[in-house]
């Protein structure tokens, strides 16, 4: 059977927020139980949009993951609350607004942190993929999150599992934190910009930026070689943690230690991406 | 939930379908527009071996697409109200405005207090003492919209106007006019089909204070996003120049520049003394197009002062390495490329700061340069500039609606004389408030009314000549006495304005007796009125529209759209509460002045949409009954000219040839047909209208004849950097549409980037580079202090690397404004970082605002005054 979908960009989404606003424009105000009762006018984030940001001033780069309920085939809160939960065959996941009266443990039981505790309802709410206008068909008939979107970096499908199988093959798709195995049906592209880290920087030469060198990255099951544009730069991405050797022209430029992934509590960013500068290469 | 009624409307960022209730009266959703089969075809270009056609849907802006929560909100003024402590016949408590509380009145008491009062003042202090002052850009709609009601009102009241500056082109109106004419577009270059020439010819696109996703080159939402996309999918190279990484150049990912604050002249030097010392420009059309070009080399290779501005030297200023400076040089140099200075071709940006005339006129020098006008070289936004039919001909917002006012619209260019046949419909104009009459420039209305004399000189939007923005204006105007009364539309001016709670001072004094707010919602400077008549939003009343389509001089905008669409902008809901459309209580305010009649005719603003619809030529392809039914038309792009890219004409000798009423300049204006609008029809790196004004060399040193590095009195060589060493970049708003969106507790509080929530407030975000916040203690979302000497602000921190070290980033037009202590002298909760801006013009003789960036320090707050 035909199953909904998310598939979401993170290399097109520059956090424009029509997604999170188009979501509060269908739900704040608006009753469509039984999907679901009226969102508070603040405080949900149906729709969650994460930031990070990678590198360090003037080499970074900046992304947004827009994060809903991952609408997952096992899902932690249905099995939580199994009364609770309907996962309806076409995968929309849902939360029953009757049965999950009160319980605001369901809120702790989504690892995802997609949802939310409504006081004036006592009830658990969520991303319902505006399964009221799938069902109904009104207009836009689809996702508020993904009509809304100028980039279209959400984009919305209901199509044979088979083929989703295919896309996520072609397309290299990925799912949020997945050692959890909840088989979600949001799958995110470019899911590096998140998730992995890059080294960039510059090669100088007779204090001139200079281009066409081979700059190489080797190390931690990398072998990379770019040829570096007219600012000398290179930028190597899709990194782990490790140890690597950066080579100019095959001469030892420097060792490069990629640290793992921290969160500071100064930084609200996952930065372990390198800048490591404009670097003369005259003396290799 | 009841069957839904599918209605239109039009906003400053973009047309939609408004799905309402009308059982209830409610609405319930709106969306971006998916055009339908009975609509026009969609245009195709072809480059590069591929066809390219925009997709058959609107974009919206955030501020759109959470306009419900707008309509909805407990910050809706809904009822006529009068501050408790004004008693029109006795006390009237000025001093205590912005402190005092309301009380309910009726619409009758209100519009009585209101009449009366402009009735005593014209009987004892004669005309010339109301002054009627609206904000920027406030509901879209061609009949509600200011320059069309309002203007009609103020003429048909006696009323006379609150100028605006040229707030968006400011270095370009008072400093590139001077270099290559266009007044008429105040300085700013045509972007006519520019797109086309662009993906079929450019190779690479510098971005120079442009930030084309979070601006949206002005209303048009994301409709250039899909344009720039295909530029970035077939390999054009882009490069950013900008004090923050902003979120174009964080979606297209190219190199990133960020020039210490008010250097980017020094930098553009910095590539021009590359070009000229590599031999790496266009010589052949510099010596035939250009005037006073050695004399200006000269000074770049620093024959004249002794300082070569060579890439080292800029990077002295900039803090841009000079490796990397020269490499832009060169690399822009071997490819045709296209400059993007500014949001919109020109404007916005940089040229807004102190160092805006010579910024925008050293991008005119570059791209002069490279050959300006040739096949993928030009000044070109991105924004702008979409293949659409530009001579179907419908009205812009700047051309006067309902008022006809040819002094103070552009309805004087044709719009006026299609509108009013001057016998069963009149325009309404007034001699108050022409040229000749008086006029308040707005950047000095706490001035004019607190101290003795003012002076400035050029009355806000002047485009005749250059010669315009010469004229001396003071205060008081002679013959007529002072401000009496202040009638304030919208009320953005303390988040907006350079030091901007000036006006907060402003209302609390005796020399102001009587203020009225016309406003839709209880914020900023509103609760400092003494009556405040609540107007409702245009999801209240009807209008019509097109979208993106200012006119005036932004002479075909709609060309940002990937369509033109025109707008019947449908009644949705009733007005709120006791709420009325603008046009409605101006037209209450004049029955009791009797001039009800003159100012309405006996028309409803449907009636008045009506009107304007066959004063377009949309009856020749629709019927109105089919317009309202369906409620928006996309103009074909069948009878669309051949493509005449901007300044191709000029760059091959021919007389010009763009299309568009405002483009061709009456005959007196040119020496030469294909030339420019300067003395020599050259571009003139010398100029001759500053040369023959004066000044230049002796009290006005700040604008020279010619483009040069003059640093910023808001930059690091000033005295104030040692005790304010962090400089903020002000830049407009990304979610919020000046103070539109924006508090009104509205969604957009709740988005991550725009405020942050501590104990239940909604705090404005500023961004400062972890290194800086780690040696001042500052953590993510520290509430800090933002002060200088001019005041103090509080904002949430927020850590990135989207700036370096010493410049920080704070959008400006915040609409809230939240004084600890006593208004106009303490703390701001609000945000509102345009109490730290300044307020001085751009220079002695260019009244322009300088409040792009400021100096300050931050600490942590500590809750003090």
């Amino acid at each position: 059977m035909k199953q909904h979908y998310l598939v979401i960009d993170v290399n097109l989404c520059f956090d424009c927020n029509n997604c999170f606003i188009s979501c509060k424009d269908e739900y704040v105000d608006n009753d469509w139980s039984p999907y679901t009762e009226p969102q508070p006018r603040h405080g949900h984030r149906w729709m969650n949009i994460e930031r990070n940001e990678r590198g360090l001033y003037p080499r970074i780069d900046v992304s947004y993951r827009p994060t809903p309920c991952m609408h997952c085939e096992d899902a932690p809160c249905q099995k939580a609350n199994p009364e609770a939960i309907v996962r309806r065959e076409d995968g929309i996941v849902l939360i029953d607004a009757e049965k999950a009266r009160d319980k605001k443990s369901l809120v702790d039981s989504c690892p995802y942190g997609a949802i939310y505790w409504n006081e004036e309802y006592g009830v658990a709410q969520k991303c319902t993929m505006c399964a009221h206008l799938i069902d109904s068909g009104d207009a836009p008939g689809m996702p508020r999150c993904a009509h809304s979107c100028p980039t279209e970096a959400i984009k919305h499908y209901c199509i044979e599992p088979e083929e989703m199988e295919q896309m996520i093959k072609d397309e290299k798709l990925d799912v949020v934190m997945p050692d959890l195995n909840t088989k979600p049906h949001v799958f995110y592209k470019n899911y590096y910009l998140f998730d992995k880290a890059f080294v960039g920087g510059g090669f100088i030469k007779n204090g001139d930026c200079v281009k066409g060198v081979a700059a190489r990255l080797v190390g931690n099951g990398v072998d990379e070689t770019q040829v570096t544009n007219y600012f000398g730069d290179f930028k190597f991405d899709h990194l782990d943690p490790g140890e690597y050797s950066l080579y100019a022209d095959d001469k030892l430029v420097q060792k490069v230690t990629v640290p793992e992934i921290g969160v500071t509590d100064t930084v609200a960013i996952n930065n372990n991406s390198l800048n490591l500068g404009n670097i003369s290469i005259d003396n290799l | 939930m009841a069957n839904l009624v599918r209605k239109t409307q039009l906003t400053t960022g973009g047309p939609v379908f408004v799905y309402v209730d009308e059982e209830q009266d409610k609405i319930v959703r709106m969306t971006p527009i998916d055009l339908d089969d009975d609509d026009a075809d969609s245009w195709v270009v072809e480059a590069r071996g591929k066809s390219y056609t925009p997709p058959r849907k609107t974009t919206v802006t955030p501020v759109t697409q959470g306009f419900k929560a707008m309509i909805y909100t407990e910050r809706r003024n809904l009822y006529p109200i009068k501050r408790v402590d004004f008693d029109p016949n006795g006390e009237r408590n000025e001093e205590k405005r912005g402190e005092s509380g309301y009380v309910r009145i009726s619409w009758d008491e209100a519009l009585d207090i209101v009449s009366s009062e402009i009735k005593r003042i014209k009987r004892d202090f004669g005309p010339g003492c109301c002054v009627i002052e609206p904000s920027s850009h406030h509901l879209w709609g061609n009949v509600g919209y200011r320059h069309s009601s309002l203007i009609r009102f103020m003429n048909a009241a006696g009323y006379t106007y609150g100028d605006h500056n040229p707030d968006s082109w400011e270095g370009w109106h008072w400093g590139a006019t001077h270099m290559w004419g266009f007044t008429g577009r105040l300085g700013n270059p045509a972007q006519t089909d520019l797109y086309e020439d662009c993906i079929k010819n450019t190779e690479m696109i510098v971005f120079w204070s442009a930030d084309p996703e979070t601006n949206n080159g002005i209303y048009s939402a994301f409709e250039s996003t899909i344009r720039r996309r295909w530029l970035y999918d077939m390999g054009v190279e882009m490069v950013w120049i900008d004090p923050f990484y902003n979120h174009s150049a964080g979606l297209y990912r190219g190199k990133w520049f960020s020039p210490q604050l008010g250097t980017d002249s020094a930098m553009a030097l910095g590539i021009a003394h590359t070009w000229l010392t590599e031999g790496l420009y266009d010589k052949e059309y510099v010596a035939e197009k250009t005037f006073g070009f050695d004399e200006w080399v000269d000074y770049v290779l620093g024959r004249t002062d002794g300082i070569p501005k060579d890439a080292e030297w800029a990077e002295k200023e900039s803090r841009i390495p000079a490796e990397d400076i020269r490499a832009l040089a060169r690399e822009w140099a071997s490819k045709k490329t296209m400059l993007a200075a500014g949001g919109l071709g020109g404007w916005g940006g940089c040229c807004r700061s102190p160092i805006g005339m010579d910024w925008a006129r050293l991008m005119i020098a570059l791209i002069t340069m490279q050959g300006m006008g040739k096949p993928g070289i030009n000044l070109f936004s991105t924004t702008q500039g979409a293949p659409v039919d530009s001579d179907f001909y419908f009205p812009g917002y700047s051309d006067g609606g309902i008022s006809g006012d040819c002094d103070n619209t552009f309805g004087g260019a044709c719009f006026a004389f299609r509108m009013f046949d001057g016998v069963t419909t009149k325009s309404m104009t007034s001699n108050l408030s022409t040229g000749a009459g008086v006029h308040i420039d707005r950047m000095r209305l706490p001035e004019c009314i607190l101290d003795d004399k003012v002076e400035w000189w050029g009355r806000g939007f002047v485009g005749a000549s250059q010669e315009q923005q010469f004229h001396h204006y003071e205060y008081p105007t002679p013959g007529y006495n002072r401000i009496q009364f202040l009638h304030k539309y919208g009320g953005p001016h303390i988040g907006t304005m350079g030091q901007g709670d000036r006006y907060a001072r402003m209302y609390r004094t005796k020399r102001l007796p009587f203020v009225v707010s016309q406003s839709i919602w209880f914020e900023g400077e509103v609760p400092f009125a003494d009556i405040i008549l609540p107007a409702c939003t245009n999801f209240e009343r009807w209008d019509i529209g097109e979208w993106s389509s200012n006119s005036g001089y932004n002479p075909d905008s709609h060309n940002q759209g990937n369509h033109r669409v025109i707008v019947f902008q449908k009644k949705c809901i009733e007005p709120l509460g006791e709420s009325k459309a603008d046009y409605e209580i101006f037209r209450l305010i004049c029955e009791r002045l009797g001039t009800g009649q003159v100012f309405s005719e006996g028309k409803t603003d449907l009636d008045w949409c009506r009107q304007m619809f066959y004063a377009s030529d949309l009856p020749k392809v629709i019927s109105w009954e089919d317009f309202t039914e369906k409620g928006y038309y996309i103009v074909p792009v069948t009878n669309k000219a051949p493509s005449a890219p901007a300044q191709r004409w000029f760059a091959e000798g021919r007389p010009e040839d763009l299309r568009g009423w405002a483009t061709n300049l009456p005959p007196h204006v040119k020496t030469r047909p294909d030339g420019l609008q300067t003395q020599t029809g050259k571009v003139e790196f010398v100029s001759n209208s500053l040369k023959r004004f004066g000044h230049y060399d002796t009290d006005d040193k700040e604008r020279p004849l010619m483009p040069m590095y003059i640093p910023s009195f808001e930059g690091h060589h000033s005295e104030r950097f040692k005790k304010y060493p962090l400089a903020v970049l002000s830049p407009h708003p990304r979610f919020s549409f000046h103070t539109m969106g924006d508090g009104k507790d509205a969604w957009m509080n709740d988005i991550k980037d725009h405020r942050v929530e501590v104990d239940g407030d909604f705090y404005w975000i500023i961004r400062i580079n972890p290194r800086d916040a780690r040696r001042r203690g500052i953590k993510l979302h520290s509430l800090v202090r933002t002060y200088n000497e001019r005041g103090s602000v509080v904002f949430a921190a927020q850590l990135t690397e989207r700036v370096p070290e010493g410049t920080c980033h704070c959008y400006e037009s915040c609409a809230e404004y939240k004084p600890v202590g006593e208004p106009g002298k303490s703390t701001d909760l609000g945000g509102c970082i345009n109490i730290l801006t300044p307020s001085r013009f751009l220079s002695k003789y260019a009244s322009g605002m300088a409040t792009e960036h400021c100096l300050v320090e931050i600490e942590n707050w500590k809750g003090e005054e």
